[in-house]
């Protein structure tokens, strides 16, 4: 199985279309960063509203690379299981589309190892996609802007988190967002199965991501309950919650606590859940498949 | 002689369509077995069913003596096969693809045998080409050092000549030749041409809408005292039955669009007639045909065969 995964991580890493999605990330984080540097003062005025009106802001310490790099993931996950789609749809589809999978399968092989293989492969671009994310928009962040205390707005109210309690919300909203963005690689994996073309899979995976993340995010209280917990979008997002803290009597964030804990957690065995089901009905399908390709 | 391919009652159906019809040969150690149709005739169909990419709906397959549904991954290990377009990755070398499908194959195998199957096929020297700079004879070429690279006892080539030109039709024949000459190679060729098949095969078939039509050496098929005799009687079902019982049986060959396909020496075909008569069959049409050239474009080249039903 190693020996078969080394040889689908070749084929991923010598494919030039692997790289638009490392590219694309690296010019959308340096152009924030950019951005901020110059003209944080600005967004940062946005940001606050009237909080700025009654309270001084200190713009300098709040414009920090700890917060540089939280408004990067806000603007960034969202959209980057278009890019993970890329290559998970791509996976079985266009095997069948080159002709290459015919002869995959006349290897001693079974199908399933075949699936499960070109599954971790998928995952571990994910997981470097976000390495990556995590080299740029982190690490890049802290050394252009510095670090101090991150200010997060929720429901009208700034929570302020201590500096040295941040990387570690960082490490683990990372890893959550792993499992999320395997969640969407699955679903392109099992569009890709039923394809011989690399596109359809790549565009349906991402018509379904739009549609439930909008879903997810209408404020129609008739779907908070009916519609809402069905959607793995709406787990998606649950990395946020490692920036939520539990508060002291004296209104400020309690060091390493999380507000909701149980809540992630049922979020993430959830998305485990949605992972195994599409990858489970990708393999019976694929092995009950006549490969006419 | 040892079967290495043996194929029994092998039907597929997809939906109400019949691709592949009850077919039984089989293709024994050494044989170079040539498997001839027209384009949609399902020779493409029953070479998948062999290589395991599509299931049968009935019928039975057995390579190296092991069953294909329980010994898969056993039996994989001995063949190799270019099916269609031997299709690669384009982005990468030569070298990468023969690597990656050697290693696919679950034998190691050193960098200078690598090598040596890409000499056998005259690419050494584009070993570190991309393989999308290739001619198509290149990546026909390449397809079959990927197929040999894990020195396996069979060799399954689907059409491997289509799309060449006259030089590659004739490098490809050599090359086949030569595996199982100096190979000793065991392979199954399929293509739409009699006259490649002619020179390549020592056993052959005829498959006509995924119904075998005729089968045997290809050396007695094509002789000229062996001929292919056509006959339509007035009463097909009451024919068969009379030839069922009687020595014609071992000359028949199948029923196709409501004819009997016979292959004998033609100097026996008053016999036949004289017999039928006795049993009261009319005989409409006893025709003999020069050639087994002359048979295969009649069944190629009518529109309205239909598949045979005994």
């Amino acid at each position: 199985m190693w020996k078969l995964l080394q040889i689908e991580l070749f084929k991923i890493f010598r494919k030039p279309r692997t790289y638009i999605s490392f590219g694309a990330i690296a010019a959308i984080i340096i152009l924030i960063q950019l951005g901020l540097k110059f003209d944080g003062r600005s967004y940062l005025e946005l940001l606050m509203g009237d909080i700025s009106a009654s309270f001084e802001v200190p713009y300098d310490k709040v414009l920090n690379g700890y917060f540089v790099a939280f408004v990067i993931l806000n603007a960034l996950l969202i959209h980057v299981p278009l890019l993970v789609a890329l290559v998970a749809g791509d996976s079985v589809a266009g095997e069948a589309n080159m002709g290459t999978l015919r002869l995959l399968i006349t290897k001693p092989i079974t199908r399933t190892q075949l699936l499960l293989v070109k599954y971790a492969a998928t995952v571990i671009y994910t997981v470097m996609l976000l390495a990556w994310m995590a080299i740029l928009a982190l690490l890049m962040s802290i050394l252009f802007f510095g670090t101090n205390d991150i200010l997060i707005a929720r429901n009208d109210v700034m929570e302020q988190i201590e500096k040295a309690d941040i990387l570690w919300r960082y490490m683990a909203a990372f890893g959550f967002a792993a499992v999320a963005l395997s969640t969407v690689a699955a679903l392109a994996f099992l569009l890709s199965v039923f394809a011989d073309n690399s596109i359809g899979p790549i565009v349906a995976t991402m018509c379904i991501v739009i549609v439930f993340t909008i879903l997810s995010e209408l404020k129609i209280p008739m779907y908070d309950k009916t519609v809402k917990p069905y959607l793995f979008t709406s787990h998606m997002l649950a990395w946020k919650g490692f920036f939520y803290s539990r508060m002291g009597p004296d209104n400020s964030v309690i060091r390493g606590s999380i507000e909701n804990l149980p809540a992630i957690g049922r979020s993430f065995w959830i998305l485990i859940g949605y992972i195994v089901a599409f990858l489970g009905t990708a393999i019976i399908s694929f092995k009950r498949k006549d490969i006419l390709s | 002689m040892q079967t290495v391919i043996s194929v029994t009652n092998l039907s597929k159906h997809f939906k109400d369509a019949v691709a592949v019809d009850d077919l039984s040969f089989a293709v024994y150690r050494g044989d170079i077995y040539g498997f001839l149709g027209q384009n949609g005739a399902g020779k493409s169909t029953t070479i998948r069913m062999l290589l395991s990419l599509i299931r049968p709906t009935s019928g039975r397959i057995e390579l190296f003596g092991m069953n294909l549904r329980t010994h898969r991954l056993d039996i994989l290990t001995q063949v190799g096969a270019i099916i269609e377009k031997p299709d690669t990755y384009k982005y990468l070398t030569a070298f990468e693809n023969i690597s990656l499908f050697a290693n696919m194959s679950g034998v190691k195998i050193p960098k200078k045998r690598l090598m040596e199957k890409l000499e056998l096929v005259d690419l050494a020297e584009r070993a570190n080409s991309r393989v999308k700079t290739f001619s198509q004879g290149m990546k026909q070429r390449l397809g079959i050092a990927i197929a040999l690279v894990h020195d396996p006892g069979l060799l399954i080539l689907d059409e491997p000549t289509n799309g060449l030109d006259p030089q590659g039709i004739a490098d490809m024949r050599n090359l086949i030749l030569d595996l199982s000459r100096n190979h000793q190679k065991t392979i199954l060729v399929s293509s739409h041409l009699l006259s490649e098949i002619e020179v390549m095969a020592n056993r052959m078939m005829i498959i006509d809408k995924g119904k075998k039509v005729i089968e045997g050496q290809v050396s007695n098929l094509l002789d000229g005292t062996n001929m292919i005799v056509e006959l339509q009687t007035t009463e097909a079902d009451k024919t068969f039955q009379v030839l069922e019982n009687s020595k014609w049986k071992s000359y028949l060959r199948s029923r196709q669009n409501g004819k009997f396909i016979f292959e004998m020496d033609k100097i026996q075909i008053p016999a036949l007639n004289k017999d039928l008569v006795e049993q009261g069959i009319g005989v409409l049409h006893l025709q003999p045909r020069h050639s087994l050239e002359d048979y295969f474009l009649s069944i190629t080249t009518s529109p309205h065969v239909e598949a045979a039903a005994n």
